[in-house]
């Protein structure tokens, strides 16, 4: 298991590596010297050497990119080129909410998903199962911002005035000071990725409540609230974790709009600012963060997938 | 000449049956309620953004009022943040919406499945280097990429089609690989193998064909994915820009006057969702149908 662990985590390596180079490639996609772009016409020889510098656009392509991985891997991402402030000064904050933001989203929707779609397996064919059915396929195909708007709509400024439509954040005080806030962006976190997981869950759930060794433990006479707990819903764990997993890298990516949706200084709030000011340090810091959210879910899956499986728990 | 070692075939492999065409599916579908609702949504929104124009009231750059004028005053549906008309605004902008989502998603799942049927006819360190790469490419949320490369190149119509299909390409690739996998093995590949029909024309004419059904399901469901992220990323505007109509930009635009004046929003919100309700409801039902068929073939 250990040693599967180790592979993994070097793909991870592998992936972060390439993300870098395709970041870095990006950046010499801008038309003409890429200072002169950022900075525009009006630019000063001496704000375009300092940007040239930071940006290690001289020597070769190969020489710029090592120079500029060299101080990515060191967390010297350089300064922001719209406040002037460090990289890291300016993202660690903002890291830090929307990590906020995606654990209590993936804490409320994996095991309300995980619970539904036991309980739409175990209705099965009923009027329940029909709604889950219905409603989870409808929500399925709802873009995030679309169902945040519509949250808005419903909760904030239409028909009831529960929740504040953007977030305001006080300097000073933490993004959860404040929970009602966080409540619309939570809910369309929650709403978007709930659906896969509860329609996977009830057709691993419906699989293996038909095997052999459920039918076993119901012959045995245990009570059916131990069959389903001991025996059934462990073993749909597995398969689930990796479906599980996917919705949360897909979740990484489902934040940026939703913190723009709803204000939220998180890191997709401040990847579009960052965009909006073409602010490139800014950038390319955030694209590897998110691409490092992506690794670190993936593994975590791999270690839950690994613990679950017996089978390959024991090998070795 | 290309010698290839592959695997001995399977009990009953010398009974093939070629997989329903297209046609046969939709059909099927259309057997469920689903399906149905599906299509009519669909059409409606889609009868919408291309008809819209030519019926709308005024043009959509016009100024008919003040800004944020409510309901009947302005127009039937009020003005925007510019006091423009919003009913005419919301009938001009879902075409270039349309056109862009279906040109990314044929892009998308069109290189996605030649690199998918490539990498399972090929197998062996072609098929792991693929698959590998597709793997790392999916370490961008597709919106990241297309942020990526939107700010640094600007935000043209085409780099957005691109990007959103690029975005697709490695997800459809792995399901095509997988669906073929199975095709690739079948008497027929081995026959055309063996008159030595090139392999490229093998992959075209005798696997793709096979693999309608993954595809039909493929394109319902990353077109889903297109309408949203399109539409995202005009919202977010990167996407058209103004003064253009468009619906994603429509709903940034006049976010702020929700309470206003609901109407330039809810209307946006409300055809992109039916849209995409529409898409998906279709798929569902091809999918359905699909599998379906599917255990008649592989049994």
């Amino acid at each position: 298991m250990s040693r599967m662990l180790f592979r993994r985590s070097l793909f991870g390596l592998f992936t972060l590596w390439i993300v870098s180079i395709v970041v870095f490639l990006a950046t010499q996609a801008l038309p003409g010297d890429a200072a002169q772009a950022i900075l525009g016409r009006e630019a000063t020889p001496e704000r375009l050497a300092a940007l040239r510098a930071q940006l290690h656009l001289g020597g070769s392509l190969p020489e710029q990119y090592f120079s500029w991985l060299g101080h990515v891997v060191t967390f010297n991402m350089g300064s922001s080129l719209a406040s002037g402030n460090p990289v890291v000064d300016t993202i660690g904050p903002m890291v830090l909410n929307s990590t906020v933001l995606m654990f209590a989203s993936a804490v409320i929707a994996i095991p309300l998903a995980v619970v539904i779609g036991t309980w739409s397996a175990l209705k099965k064919d009923t009027g329940v199962d029909h709604v889950t059915g219905v409603v989870t396929l409808v929500l399925a195909s709802l873009p995030e911002f679309v169902v945040g708007v519509l949250l808005v709509l419903l909760l904030s400024t239409g028909l009831l005035h529960l929740f504040p439509a953007v977030f305001v954040q006080i300097p000073g005080e933490h993004v959860w000071t404040h929970p009602d806030q966080l409540v619309l962006p939570v809910l369309t976190l929650v709403l978007a990725v709930s659906p896969y997981i509860i329609r996977i869950m009830r057709a691993t759930m419906l699989e293996v409540l038909d095997s052999q060794y459920v039918q076993q433990a119901r012959l045995k006479g245990l009570p059916e609230r131990e069959v389903i707990w001991r025996h059934a819903i462990p073993n749909a764990i597995g398969p689930v974790a990796q479906v599980i997993a996917l919705q949360l890298a897909w979740l990484i990516g489902g934040v940026v709009i939703v913190e723009y949706l709803f204000r939220f200084p998180g890191i997709g709030f401040e990847l579009i600012d960052s965009v909006t000011n073409r602010d490139l340090p800014v950038i390319q810091a955030l694209v590897i963060i998110i691409a490092l959210f992506y690794v670190i879910v993936n593994l975590l899956a791999d270690v839950v997938t690994l613990a679950v499986n017996p089978k390959v728990r024991t090998a070795q | 000449m290309t010698v290839i070692a592959r695997k001995p075939a399977g009990p009953g492999a010398g009974i093939t049956v070629k997989a329903p065409r297209k046609k046969g599916l939709l059909r099927r579908a259309l057997r469920s309620k689903r399906t149905i609702v599906g299509l009519v949504l669909s059409l409606l929104i889609f009868a919408i953004a291309f008809l819209g124009p030519y019926i709308a009231p005024h043009s959509p750059t016009e100024f008919v009022g003040a800004p944020f004028s409510p309901a009947g005053v302005g127009g039937a549906f009020g003005t925007d943040n510019l006091g423009r008309d919003v009913l005419s605004r919301f009938l001009a902008g879902g075409q270039t919406l349309m056109i862009l989502s279906v040109l990314a998603t044929g892009i998308g799942v069109g290189l996605g499945a030649l690199v998918g049927v490539f990498a399972a006819y090929s197998r062996g360190w072609v098929d792991e280097a693929l698959m590998r790469t597709g793997d790392v490419a999916l370490a961008f949320p597709q919106i990241v990429l297309a942020l990526l490369f939107l700010s640094i190149i600007g935000p043209k119509l085409w780099l957005l089609v691109l990007m959103v299909a690029l975005g697709h390409l490695p997800r459809v690739a792995r399901v095509v690989r997988g669906a073929a996998m199975s095709v690739v093995e079948r008497d027929f590949v081995k026959a055309a193998e063996s008159v030595g029909i090139p392999r490229w024309k093998i992959m075209v004419g005798e696997i793709v064909p096979n693999l309608s059904s993954t595809l039909a399901v493929e394109f319902g469901l990353r077109l889903t994915y297109s309408i949203g992220l399109v539409a995202g990323l005009s919202f977010l505007g990167l996407g058209m820009q103004p003064p253009s109509p468009d619906w994603g930009l429509m709903i940034n635009e006049n976010r702020v006057a929700l309470t206003v004046s609901p109407w330039s929003v809810v209307l946006p919100v409300a055809a992109i969702a039916l849209l995409t309700v529409g898409t998906n409801l279709v798929t569902d039902g091809l999918s359905k149908a699909a599998i379906g068929s599917n255990e008649g073939v592989e049994a």
